[in-house]
């Protein structure tokens, strides 16, 4: 089946190679930082971690938000959701590729990436994260073949592929926890050790993965003869409104939390993301539009007449996946490091190269959706030849 | 399919609790050989534990003997010198002001002494650090034998998860090639190249040579004091036995074991008295 | 099958084409001349392990000598040839007498198109001027 996505439109092609110049772009710059060194990045002694593991943290969200299509259809019947199941497993795998591809980059030493497999360190939740991601990969690329190949005969999916399918799904929400828990169990980082990061992460996925989907599906239905149907596009709508909800709370919760109790090692953290400390505010007005967003978009999609038209569900749908990438990936990585535990306020902003590197990333994981689409549309025959 | 979604229910359920609990369990209990292990100071621990005091009486404001630790240890270690560039410094070593030093410590009417006092800080060699049991490749590990955070410079793989791990900001990462950096390498130690993460490691290479670490070497009244605290006859336990001393954030319960002795100068009978009183008079006009 | 000029041409140019190093080096190249190795500068004789087992072995033997210096804080090496105990150390044991390494480590490494990258680390012994 891969052979069909090496065959497309005169459109399809420019679209796989400006993907491959800005993916070529992003390569020579990371060839560049495998020689020189991460100091091409703007990381420094201590905020170690930048915009590379802000992406991973983000992008593991929307590849567990697979889960929210798989559910309702394999575990509820929800039949309405049939077509566009195979979209969110092949978004799931594009992400959880593009999850990989940042940890790789953010290494210092990437060569030796397999020395986390060679000595296993189950104390370490970064070991546990590279076994659900890499577990969460192997079983979307099985289940979607498996379920795309028995559609293209016209067969049912062999009964064995059912409970690796239910498998899926609390792995699903497993790759999403861990993700948390490589935050949420350090004490040297009050700003991250809360409770409730794990289920913040999860609502937040919830809301983002799929907003992107019901994206991916207006585009896809405005590029082929792929329709994913009313209904499915209206039960994910009301998924992203519940799980946006849901964020919200819970960052209110964590905002309570800190400024009730008003220990300084908390709410400095979130005095610098939305006010700047010592001068250093440029996270501010970033986290003040992430909130501007996230009240749009629930406006949006709590009134069921805007929820329910497909204009303002694109606006909504926007909002609620640009708000949640500020929130999750530069909000809250980036504030965990300033104040640092010494209390000193670094400045942090990626530089030129490393969004270079993250752009082309991004362009690889659209490039991965792009043929894999292209895949389950031909076997479907929707792809539309003029 | 009503049937087995009940079931899956329960099965899921159950797995979830097992989940958790088994993860916790996981996280806490599974030692491979040498690796981490955390040991709370009420747990009996076999083999040394070996410790620093710092006498915090024996250090001015503008002390050479502060410059002569650091560079003690930096030149013998091949420390590159970054110089004002705050983004790749390395410091194995290094001062900070009282009040940063301990960061949940201060306020306002601090003892004028200790106000704005450059202290020495480094790893801690916490006997129950948070940096080894995040490492996934157990590249830094508590090395059973001496009790060393030990830091594996073949293993690393640059991942800095350590560095967020410490509450201390003891770690440093090598953000470009060190080399250029280094003055004149000291050819008995390796530098270390782009891509890995080092921290001080109590100079284990000269503990296995019966010497003291440099920073104490260079010390000529104490003002570092190392050994063994199970050792019930040494320097280090029989100055906590009887100086105050306090540790750097005690409360994560990661049992640092570098003591910082914060007694007022003027308990220093050895130390020329007119030297002690004018520190203290000076400073209380501050 | 179908295009069978067309595959089979393109057959025949890629096996030309990957195994050209064998028959463009058997056609050109003179006979490859076995490294030759200076003896340590400060006249040695013996090493850690006798000469054929060092030759097999000495990258297992290093590695050895880092996991036990490094993770077992172990540093002496009882040779099991002459009964002697070394300080386990590449600079400090090893460079001691081969001290020129350009003459010796790196001859048979270059040879080999091998690039241990030990020197990104350990300290190489100055070049006697």
């Amino acid at each position: 089946m891969l052979e069909k996505a090496l065959s497309g439109s005169r459109t399809y092609w420019a679209w796989i190679f400006s993907l491959l110049v800005v993916i070529g772009v992003g390569a020579a710059c990371w060839y560049w930082q495998f020689t020189e060194g991460l100091t091409i990045t703007g990381l420094s002694r201590d905020v170690v971690w930048g915009f590379y593991i802000a992406q991973f943290t983000f992008l593991v969200g929307v590849a567990a938000s697979a889960v929210m299509v798989v559910l309702p259809y394999y575990l509820h019947n929800y039949k309405a959701f049939g077509k566009i199941t195979i979209l969110g497993e092949f978004l799931a795998i594009a992400a959880v590729i593009m999850c990989m591809t940042f940890i790789f980059v953010d290494m210092g030493m990437p060569i030796r990436i397999l020395n986390v497999f060679l000595y296993p360190t189950p104390h370490s939740m970064m070991f546990w994260d590279t076994v659900a991601l890499g577990g969460y990969l192997v079983l979307n690329v099985l289940i979607s073949r498996i379920t795309l190949s028995a559609e293209r005969r016209g067969d049912p999916p062999p009964g064995w592929i059912k409970p690796i399918i239910i498998l899926s799904i609390p792995w699903a929400v497993s790759i999403h926890t861990v993700t948390a828990f490589l935050y949420a169990g350090l004490a040297a980082r009050p700003f991250w050790l809360t409770a409730i990061l794990a289920p913040r992460f999860l609502a937040s996925a919830f809301a983002a993965g799929p907003a992107l989907l019901i994206l991916l599906a207006f585009v896809v239905r405005r590029v082929s003869d792929f329709d994913a149907g009313q209904q499915a596009i209206r039960t994910l709508s009301t998924i992203v409104t519940y799980a946006m909800l849901a964020n919200v709370f819970f960052v209110a919760m964590e905002l309570f939390t800190a400024l009730y109790s008003d220990i300084p090692e908390h709410v400095s953290h979130f005095t610098f993301l939305f006010m700047g400390l010592e001068g250093e505010a440029t996270l501010a007005p970033w986290m003040w539009t992430s909130v501007v967003l996230a009240v749009v978009a629930l406006v949006l999609l709590l009134n069921p007449s805007t929820r329910k038209n497909e204009t303002s569900l694109i606006v909504a749908c926007v909002a609620v996946f640009a708000s949640l990438w500020i929130d999750k990936g530069l909000g809250m990585v980036i504030a965990g490091f300033v104040p640092s535990p010494l209390g000193k306020v670094v400045h942090y902003w990626p530089t030129a190269p490393e969004l270079a590197i993250s752009l082309a990333i991004w362009a690889g994981g659209l490039l991965i959706v792009t043929g894999l689409y292209k895949i389950a549309l031909e076997v479907r025959g929707q792809v539309r030849h003029n | 399919m009503d049937a087995s979604r009940r079931n899956f229910l329960k099965i899921a359920g159950l797995s979830l609790v097992g989940a958790a609990g088994g993860s916790a369990v996981i996280a806490r209990g599974t030692e491979p050989a040498g690796a981490a292990s955390g040991h709370r100071s009420d747990q009996p621990r076999t083999g040394p534990r070996l410790a620093m005091v710092i006498d915090l009486r024996k250090f001015g404001r503008d002390d050479e003997l502060l410059k002569r630790c650091i560079s003690a240890c930096h030149e013998a270690h091949n420390v590159p010198d970054f110089g004002d560039d705050r983004k790749n410094e390395i410091k194995w070593i290094w001062t900070e002001e009282f009040e940063a030093a301990f960061h949940s410590e201060e306020f306002h009417y601090l003892r004028a002494d200790l106000q704005g006092k450059p202290t020495l800080l480094l790893c801690n060699h916490c006997d129950n650090p948070p940096c080894t049991r995040v490492c996934p490749t157990q590249a830094t590990w508590k090395r059973e034998s001496d009790g060393i955070v030990m830091m594996d410079w073949h293993r690393c793989i640059g991942c800095r998860y350590c560095i967020v791990a410490c509450p201390y900001g003891s770690r440093s990462f090598n953000w470009t090639d060190p080399r250029p950096h280094i003055a004149s390498p000291n050819p008995a130690f390796p530098t270390r190249m782009r891509g890995v993460v080092e921290k001080c490691t109590f100079c284990e290479e000269r503990l296995a040579r019966g010497r003291q670490p440099a920073c104490v070497e260079v010390c000529t009244n104490d003002e570092i004091v190392f050994g063994d605290l199970n050792d019930p006859e040494s320097k280090v336990r029989q100055l906590l036995a009887e100086r105050l001393a306090i540790r750097r954030k005690p409360g994560l319960g990661t049992e640092p074991e570098v003591y910082y002795i914060v007694e007022d100068p003027r308990t220093l009978i050895e130390v020329a008295p007119a030297a002690v009183v004018s520190d203290a008079v000076e400073n209380d006009h501050a | 099958m179908y295009d069978t000029g067309k595959i089979v041409g393109g057959l025949v140019i890629f096996v030309v084409l990957m195994t050209s190093p064998l028959w463009y080096n058997a056609l050109t190249a003179a006979p490859a001349e076995a490294p030759k190795l200076d003896q340590p500068p400060n006249g040695s004789k013996e090493c850690v392990e006798p000469r054929d087992y060092m030759r097999a072995y000495h990258m297992d033997l290093l590695n050895e000598w880092r996991d036990d210096v490094v993770r077992n804080g172990k540093r002496d090496y009882a040779s099991t040839a002459n009964g002697r105990t070394f300080d386990m150390s590449l600079t400090r044991t090893c460079l001691d007498c081969h001290s020129n390494k350009v003459e010796f480590c790196d001859r048979c490494h270059t040879y080999m198109a091998v690039d241990p990258y030990c020197w990104d680390c350990h300290v190489e012994p100055k070049e006697a001027p």
